[in-house]
C-alpha cells in the first residue's frame, strides 16, 4: 500500500524481500547498506535470533531521488526464512507494493524455492493480491559459488521451476559479493514505480 | 482534488493524501496531543509508512525504523490476540524509565503512535487519543 502525500511531494513505498531460508534475503539488504551507507540516513533494523537468522524482519529505508517531482522513499524488508515462520512473514508482506523473490541457487535447495514461492502465492492472496499482477523480480543468488564446484541449479531450471508462467525479469546475482545485487534493487524499485506512476499527477 | 482516494487497479492499492487532509490530520495532532504534552506524535498505516507525524521540536527519533517496527509489532499483538480468542487487545502501551510508547488503531488501514513522558498520565492520554483517533477516522475515511 503505497503512500502519496501530495503536501510534501512524497511517495513511500514498501519493497519485500522474499525466499527460502538462507537463501540471502538478508545479505542483499546488507549489501544495499554498505554500499550506500552515504546516502542512507538510518541504521538498518534487524530482529534476529540468537542463532542469527532473521526472527521477524530486517528494514532499510532508502531515499532514491526525485521521480516527475515526487521524492521517493523505498522501504526494503526481509522476510524470515525458515518454514515455521508462515504467519510472521505474513505479517511483513502486509502493504507490499513489490516484491524480489531471492532463490537459492544451490542444487539442493530446489525444493525449498518452489515451496516458498507457493507460500508467497498463498500469503499475498490472503491481501487480495496476486502474484502475476504485482511487480516482481526474481534473483538467482549465489552464482559464485559454482566457481568453487559447489553444485548448483543451472538458471534454465530455475527459470522451468520459478519463472515459466510470471515471465519476471531475473538477475544472477551474488548477495554475499555484490555482483548483480544493486541491479535488482535497481529493477524492483522501477518496476514498484512505474506502477504507481499513474498516480503521480 | 479535495479528498484521499484510493487506486485499485491490478490489486494494488495506493493512498494518495492531499495538502487539506495532511493539513486536517496534523491540526488534530497538535491540539488533541501535542498541546497536552506528548513529545512525537506520528500516524502510520499497518505496512509502517508515515502518514503524517509531529513532534515537540525535541524529540530525535528514528521514525522510519519505528514506523516499520510499530506495524510489525501491532501486527503480531493482533495475531496473538486472535490465537487466544481475543478479537483485539483494548490497551497497547510499553513503559520506559523516561519515555513511553502508546499504539491505538485508527482504521483497519492506519495506527497513531504516540510517545510520552512523566508529564502526562496514561489515563489522560488515553482520553485525549481517544478523541483524537474519533477525528483522525473521520478525516481518513472522507475521500473513501
Amino acid at each position: 500500500m503505497a503512500i502519496i502525500n501530495l503536501k510534501k511531494k512524497e511517495v513511500q513505498a514498501k519493497v519485500v524481500y522474499y525466499g527460502p531460508g538462507r537463501g540471502g534475503k538478508t545479505t542483499n539488504l546488507e549489501y544495499i547498506y554498505k554500499r550506500f551507507r552515504n546516502r542512507i540516513q538510518t541504521e538498518m533494523v534487524t530482529i534476529k535470533t540468537h542463532g542469527d537468522r532473521t526472527l521477524f524482519f530486517d528494514f532499510l529505508p532508502i531515499e532514491i531521488g526525485r521521480i516527475k517531482g515526487y521524492d521517493i522513499r523505498i522501504q526494503l524488508y526481509t522476510v524470515p526464512g525458515q518454514v515455521k515462520y508462515e504467519s510472521t512473514r505474513r505479517l511483513v508482506l502486509r502493504g507490499v507494493d513489490g516484491i524480489v523473490f531471492v532463490a537459492d541457487s544451490l542444487a539442493v535447495r530446489r525444493k525449498e524455492n518452489v515451496l516458498s514461492l507457493k507460500s508467497l502465492a498463498d500469503n499475498l492472496a490472503t491481501y487480495k493480491k496476486s502474484i502475476t499482477e504485482i511487480p516482481m523480480v526474481f534473483q538467482y543468488n549465489k552464482r559464485d559459488l559454482l566457481d568453487e564446484g559447489i553444485p548448483l541449479l543451472p538458471v534454465e531450471w530455475l527459470e522451468i521451476d520459478l519463472n515459466s508462467k510470471l515471465k519476471a525479469p531475473f538477475f544472477e546475482a551474488s548477495a554475499l559479493k555484490g555482483p548483480n545485487v544493486v541491479q535488482t534493487m535497481k529493477k524492483i524499485i522501477i518496476m514498484t514505480i512505474d506502477s504507481l506512476r499513474k498516480d503521480l499527477t | 482534488m479535495d479528498n484521499q482516494y484510493i487506486s485499485d487497479a491490478d490489486g494494488q492499492k495506493t493512498y494518495i493524501f492531499t495538502p487539506v487532509q495532511l493539513s486536517n490530520i496534523e491540526a488534530v495532532l497538535a491540539e488533541d496531543l501535542l498541546d497536552v504534552g506528548v513529545h512525537s506524535v506520528t500516524l502510520i498505516d499497518m505496512a509502517g509508512n508515515i502518514i503524517s507525524t509531529m513532534d515537540n521540536g525535541e524529540s530525535r527519533h528514528d521514525l522510519y525504523s519505528l514506523a516499520a517496527l510499530a506495524a510489525g509489532n501491532f501486527g503480531a499483538v493482533s495475531t496473538m490476540a486472535s490465537l487466544i480468542g481475543e478479537e483485539e487487545f483494548s490497551l497497547l502501551f510499553h513503559k520506559g524509565k523516561k519515555e513511553n510508547i502508546h499504539f491505538s488503531k485508527v482504521t483497519d488501514e492506519f495506527l497513531l503512535i504516540t510517545i510520552f513522558g512523566k508529564e502526562v498520565s496514561l489515563g489522560f492520554l488515553r482520553l485525549k487519543v481517544a478523541e483524537a483517533t474519533d477525528k483522525l477516522e473521520g478525516i481518513l475515511k472522507s475521500g473513501q
